[in-house]
């Protein structure tokens, strides 16, 4: 059918694309994504609120704790993801009972997503007005209510850019997670595209993962829109 | 209402310890509206502060109503903050939040009964005049309508004192005179203590039964506002005064008048319905003196009629003195210059 030529040569075919595998592979991914997103999303918020409160001049301020929390999401955040899903795999194990397929991508994804997404989280909390918090202190808000119907709503539409661009991260994630045994578009790519000698399924996979790129930051972008009120 | 005792602010910086507030000793009475004057660094926005305790102070006590609220738990004082309500120069609103939620917002947080918050919600809103903008956000909103929701949010609770904090300084002149207008008249209705903090004299005199002046942490002066107002005993009280009052202006008249020789000049003061009557006029013609007048104010100190008029006078050493006698009897007072 169409043929092209990639710069080093090789000839492009899409002539015998697997598509029911792609379209597994594809699923795989959009599962991926899924849960570790809601994982990330679980974990990383209350853990970035809680970076948050306890850092200098908010009212958990706690410099151990905060110290030392910062250095476990720098940690996490600092080694690069295809490493740290082998380093983990003792823990991947202990937790899904498996290091492969989409059960076994999952812990890793969000060991590496959810600090990232805490970092997010901390700034955007910061963004906050301070006078609006003071206000609800003098109105006798509890921490509990600050957070809840202060912090929280206040920062929706910037919590909501942090997660559409954890989630892009995400999808990154899943491509590199498909090298060591995870499935997805990424396994793909890698095992038939590259090994393989098949750009076409290559070319595929990453106009796939573009268009899934482009429909989360459009979502995101939209759901910003919508609760913004500056 | 509100007493402060002895109070004491200091902040750490470093190694360093920076005095913010020394000594204050103030005792606020129920239903009066207290202003603290100062230039900004004085101390005034840290002293309103102290007072539902945003700002903690080092020493002294705190006693709103009949509680020393430096004494309580974080849970108690949750309790007795909802009975002050604050309102501030940045408004700081919910900028997630219509406007009838951001006045609901002080109910929501002591959970009441969704009915009550309603009812009140609409009460208040009409009270301040936004029944057009109940949905619409914040950022919608002119700078006076936002302190509107400021001050109904303040008012949600039903609380006994309302703290302002600079609350018309980010407001154009004609929006300050309809938030002052609105704070008297809660003052009125509600008999609502208010302790308003400012920098401008005029937010003193429009509204302010009594006021402390604060200068670096320290109050300087403390008095019925028509009393500082006419006999300021501070400089920084003078300087606050001359905001409103053209004596720096008297001060070159006063230079003019004694460089060419003229004596006799006084200044009369005229407090209350005198203001309207015709003292002066009266005065002079018994004494057979014939007068110029200087320089003038009569005008309205929240809702006393004063007049201070600085007045040249013209006769025999024995017609000027018949004529101030004649003025102290009708009861206004008389000071040479």
């Amino acid at each position: 059918m169409t043929t092209g030529f990639l710069s080093v040569g090789l000839a492009i075919t899409f002539s015998n694309i697997p598509w029911p595998q792609i379209g597994e592979g594809l699923v795989a991914t959009l599962l991926m994504l899924l849960f570790s997103l809601l994982f990330t999303i679980l974990l990383g918020l209350p853990l970035g609120i809680f970076l948050f409160l306890t850092s200098p001049g908010q009212f958990l301020e706690n410099k151990p704790v905060y110290a030392v929390l910062s250095v476990v999401v720098n940690i996490l955040r600092s080694v690069p993801f295809i490493i740290l899903m082998i380093v983990i795999f003792p823990v991947t194990k202990w937790i899904v009972g498996t290091t492969i397929d989409v059960q076994g991508a999952i812990p890793p994804l969000v060991f590496a997503a959810a600090p990232f997404f805490a970092r997010l989280v901390g700034t955007t909390l910061r963004e906050v007005d301070r006078g609006v918090i003071e206000a609800s202190q003098a109105m006798g808000a509890s921490r509990l209510q600050i957070v809840l119907r202060v912090l929280l709503p206040e920062a929706r539409p910037g919590l909501i850019a942090a997660a559409t661009i954890t989630a892009v991260n995400l999808v990154s994630y899943t491509a590199m997670a498909g090298a060591v045994g995870a499935g997805g578009l990424g396994d793909l790519a890698i095992r038939f595209g590259y090994y393989g000698f098949k750009p076409g399924i290559l070319i595929v996979t990453v106009v796939l993962m573009v268009a899934l790129v482009q429909l989360l930051q459009t979502l995101g972008d939209r759901l910003v829109r919508r609760y913004s009120r500056k | 209402m509100i007493r402060l005792e002895q109070l004491h602010k200091s902040y750490t910086v470093g190694s360093k310890t920076v005095p913010a507030l020394a000594d204050i000793n103030l005792a606020i009475e129920p239903g009066e509206i207290f202003g603290i004057i100062g230039h900004s660094g004085a101390g005034k926005s840290t002293l309103v502060r102290c007072i539902n305790l945003l700002e903690r102070p080092t020493g002294g006590r705190v006693i709103v109503g009949e509680t020393d609220l430096t004494t309580l738990t974080a849970k108690e004082l949750q309790q007795e903050r909802r009975k002050i309500g604050m309102i501030f120069q940045h408004f700081n609103l919910l900028s997630s939040a219509t406007v009838q939620d951001n006045i609901a917002f002080p109910l929501r947080l002591a959970k009441r009964p969704k009915e009550e918050v309603d009812r009140r919600v609409s009460e208040l809103i009409q009270l301040v005049g936004l029944e057009e903008h109940r949905t619409k956000f914040p950022a919608q909103l002119s700078g006076g309508q936002k302190q509107r929701v400021g001050i109904a949010r303040a008012l949600a609770a039903d609380p006994k004192v309302l703290l302002c904090d600079e609350a018309t300084s980010a407001l154009d002149p004609q929006t300050t005179a309809s938030i002052l207008a609105l704070l008297r008249d809660i003052n009125r209705r509600f008999g609502l203590t208010i302790v308003l903090i400012t920098h401008e004299m005029q937010v003193i005199r429009a509204v302010c039964d009594r006021l402390a002046v604060i200068e670096s942490g320290q109050i300087v002066e403390t008095g019925r506002v028509l009393d500082v107002f006419l006999k300021p005993q501070h400089p920084t009280t003078r300087e606050f005064i001359e905001q409103v009052e053209d004596s720096a202006e008297l001060r070159e008249v006063l230079k003019h008048e004694k460089a060419a020789g003229t004596r006799n000049i006084v200044r009369i003061t005229f407090i209350g319905e005198k203001t309207y009557e015709p003292v002066l006029y009266e005065s002079m013609r018994e004494a057979d003196v014939s007068f110029a007048i200087l320089q003038g104010t009569i005008s309205r100190m929240k809702d006393t009629p004063y007049g201070q008029l600085v007045v040249e006078l013209n006769g025999t050493t024995e017609q000027v003195e018949e004529a101030i006698r004649l003025l102290l009897a009708r009861g206004v007072e008389v000071e040479r210059l």
